[in-house]
């Protein structure tokens, strides 16, 4: 009796030691465009010194869900682990005449276009892995946009807790206020992730809905 | 064999009652859905489709892409009606979407892309623009 609970103690012990600590899996959601990648760079950036992804002025620069492991974030004097999940836009269409106005070739924006689709099919496949959801809209968008209601209503049907971001505050265009008014249940931060602005207000969001799962 | 969506030559406007799929399953409800669409349609249901139903309606869409020759995707918007009736009206809304399982009050509109450049929308108003 006196030898199993010492191993128990001891299990317990070396258990914690070596384990790594529990990740939150913290996916990035919204249509092409909005700034998912920048807002993920900034983070990892500030956090492991390395970055997710690229990114581009032309849709559809994520084709592939990306990911960032063991990202602990320290705010406040609170850390938390985190997993990144950086996903494709998702459309719901594509065409590959749209990259042609970029000056792209034919058949670059064919495989382009294709592999979209593709990164379409992915990012909805990863709704259902996801612990935390950050939807990324371009503040300066119309949010009544059925890719995100979607978005947000397949998330609301799983019970996974999501936060909306409000992107691009440093344009002129931007309007916060109107994507509050369209999402009224839930929290919404607008911020810039080019230049990095109001990430205070992000981070301590995401503490409050990583503390709910 | 290789289906293919024409260029735009005309198109027609399909409504569809929620009766004619409310006792399909999922996969029938999309292919239904579909198919209308794929025929060079402009689909007006009465009712939505439940969340999943439309991401996997374009999970499918995307496959397409690049199969069928000119489809490009789908342009989609839900009008959803139960805002304003009031407490009761909301109340009775809920109770009739929970034995339905549909959203009664909503109206979905879809359209191929060959067809429907955008739908653009705001609490008050919906707008189709229309490819040339």
């Amino acid at each position: 009796m006196a030898i199993k609970i010492m191993k128990n103690f001891f299990m317990r012990v070396f258990s914690n030691i070596f384990k790594k600590k529990r990740e939150i899996k913290l996916g990035f959601y919204g249509p092409p465009n909005a700034g998912k990648t920048s807002l993920a760079n900034r983070i990892c950036k500030d956090f492991t010194g390395e970055e997710i992804g690229s990114v581009s002025k032309i849709p559809h620069e994520t084709r592939n869900v990306q990911f960032k492991e063991q990202v602990e974030i320290d705010y406040n004097g609170k850390k938390m682990m985190f997993k990144m999940i950086d996903t494709p836009g998702i459309a719901t269409k594509i065409d590959y005449e749209d990259f042609l106005k970029y000056k792209m070739k034919k058949g670059e924006s064919k495989k382009r276009a294709k592999e979209a689709t593709q990164g379409v099919i992915e990012s909805i496949k990863w709704l259902d892995d996801m612990d935390v959801v950050v939807v990324v809209l371009d503040s300066t968008e119309n949010p009544y946009n059925q890719v995100n209601i979607t978005i947000i209503g397949n998330l609301a049907a799983r019970k996974t807790p999501v936060l909306i971001v409000a992107n691009k505050i440093d344009m002129k265009k931007s309007d916060i206020k109107r994507i509050e008014a369209a999402f009224p249940e839930y929290d919404v931060v607008g911020l810039s992730a080019k230049y990095g602005t109001n990430l205070e207000e992000f981070y301590e969001s995401i503490f409050k809905l990583a503390k709910k799962i | 064999m290789k289906k293919s969506v024409g260029k735009l030559k005309g198109f027609t406007i399909n409504f569809l009652p929620y009766s004619e799929i409310r006792d399909l399953d999922s996969t029938k409800r999309i292919r239904k859905v579909l198919d209308i669409i794929l025929d060079n349609s402009i689909l007006i249901l009465q009712g939505r489709l439940k969340p999943e139903e439309e991401t996997r309606l374009i999970e499918d869409t995307m496959s397409m892409i690049g199969h069928l020759k000119n489809f490009k995707g789908v342009e989609l918007a839900v009008i959803s009606g139960n805002g304003s009736n009031g407490f009761f009206g909301k109340m009775r809304m809920r109770f009739a979407n929970a034995i339905s399982g549909s959203d009664f009050g909503a109206i979905t509109i879809i359209g191929p892309a060959t067809i429907v450049r955008e739908i653009k929308r705001n609490p008050k108003k919906i707008e189709l623009f229309l490819n040339k």
